[in-house]
């Protein structure tokens, strides 16, 4: 699997992320600055990291959106190639229109920083597939603004279409739904608040997040 | 050329900094407060010959989230 880690003044979870994707890939990822335009050739997955791009200003991800590699993304993504945006790369995909909806403050204002219980709703996507549908895992949230807000009408069409890859088990920061991820249309592209690569190896106390990136590799051959 | 552009969240949704502006001015004793909404104030010097559809498209691709925010932009007039 070749795999890029896009990197943004302010990321910080850069690192863990390729170490997760070398760990379960056995190869390398491109560490790709926000500043190029181009990717680099026969990508399988591009992944949008946590952290505090650009310190937030104006909104969170709202700055990482308009960065000159974040074109190049859009396009691979349009393409077909997997993304997966994890919390402040959750925000940072909203802000760029791959994926509907917006992450706001949480309700309870507060920074949330704790191992959460998800529930998977959708174990059929190319990001999914190595959880049981209804399963219950644990993963870490630390963020802000994870409070996922959307229309009516467009939460309706994510839950009818099966697009809610994972929701809260209970409520965490107001997210409409519960709502922790979701997919797009096409189903390449995720965008997640909790930290699957914080749970990848023994040492981190629980595995759960390692199985998403064995689907991953997985579904892409 | 001063222009000003607002930014606020849509109506019906939820402003978590809102309520607790809300809560805090009633925690210090004022009364008759039915809602608070938290916005922002973004001030731009601008050339001349920037027009009302640039300010409206730099709204619309960065200064607001149009999924949940509106904007109103008041330039200033020279009389």
């Amino acid at each position: 699997m070749k795999s890029a880690v896009i990197v943004f003044p302010g990321s910080n979870c850069d690192r863990d992320l390729a170490v997760a994707l070398r760990d379960v890939s056995g190869n390398e990822p491109a560490m790709v600055w926000h500043r190029e335009t181009e990717l680099p050739e026969g990508l399988d997955l591009i992944t949008v990291p946590g952290g505090f791009s650009y310190g937030d200003y104006l909104r969170s991800g709202a700055m990482a959106a308009n960065s000159p590699i974040m074109r190049a993304v859009k396009k691979a993504a349009e393409a077909g190639t997997s993304v997966l945006g994890i919390c402040n790369g959750f925000q940072i995909l909203t802000e760029a229109g791959l994926l509907p909806g917006a992450l706001m403050r949480n309700a309870e204002l507060a920074f949330v920083c704790r191992d959460v219980p998800l529930t998977v709703e959708n174990s059929q996507s190319g990001f999914t597939s190595r959880y049981g549908a209804g399963e219950q895992i644990m993963m870490p949230v630390a963020h802000h603004d994870g409070n996922y807000t959307a229309d009516q009408e467009t939460l309706d069409r994510l839950e009818g279409e099966g697009r809610v890859a994972f929701r809260y088990a209970a409520p965490v920061n107001g997210s409409a739904r519960n709502i922790a991820g979701i997919l797009n249309a096409s189903g390449n592209v995720l965008g997640m608040m909790p930290h699957p690569e914080r749970m990848i190896e023994a040492a981190h106390g629980c595995t759960d997040g390692r199985r998403l990136f064995e689907g991953i590799l997985e579904a892409l051959g | 050329m001063k222009t000003r552009v607002y930014v606020t969240l849509k109506h019906g949704v939820l402003d978590p900094q809102g309520k607790a502006i809300h809560h805090a001015l009633e925690g210090l004793g004022f009364s008759g407060i039915n809602d608070v909404r938290a916005g922002k104030m973004i001030e731009l010097d601008l050339a001349e010959s920037v027009s009302d559809e640039d300010i409206e498209a730099m709204c619309r691709k960065l200064l607001a989230n149009t999924v949940i925010e509106n904007f109103r932009i008041e330039r200033e007039v020279h009389a």
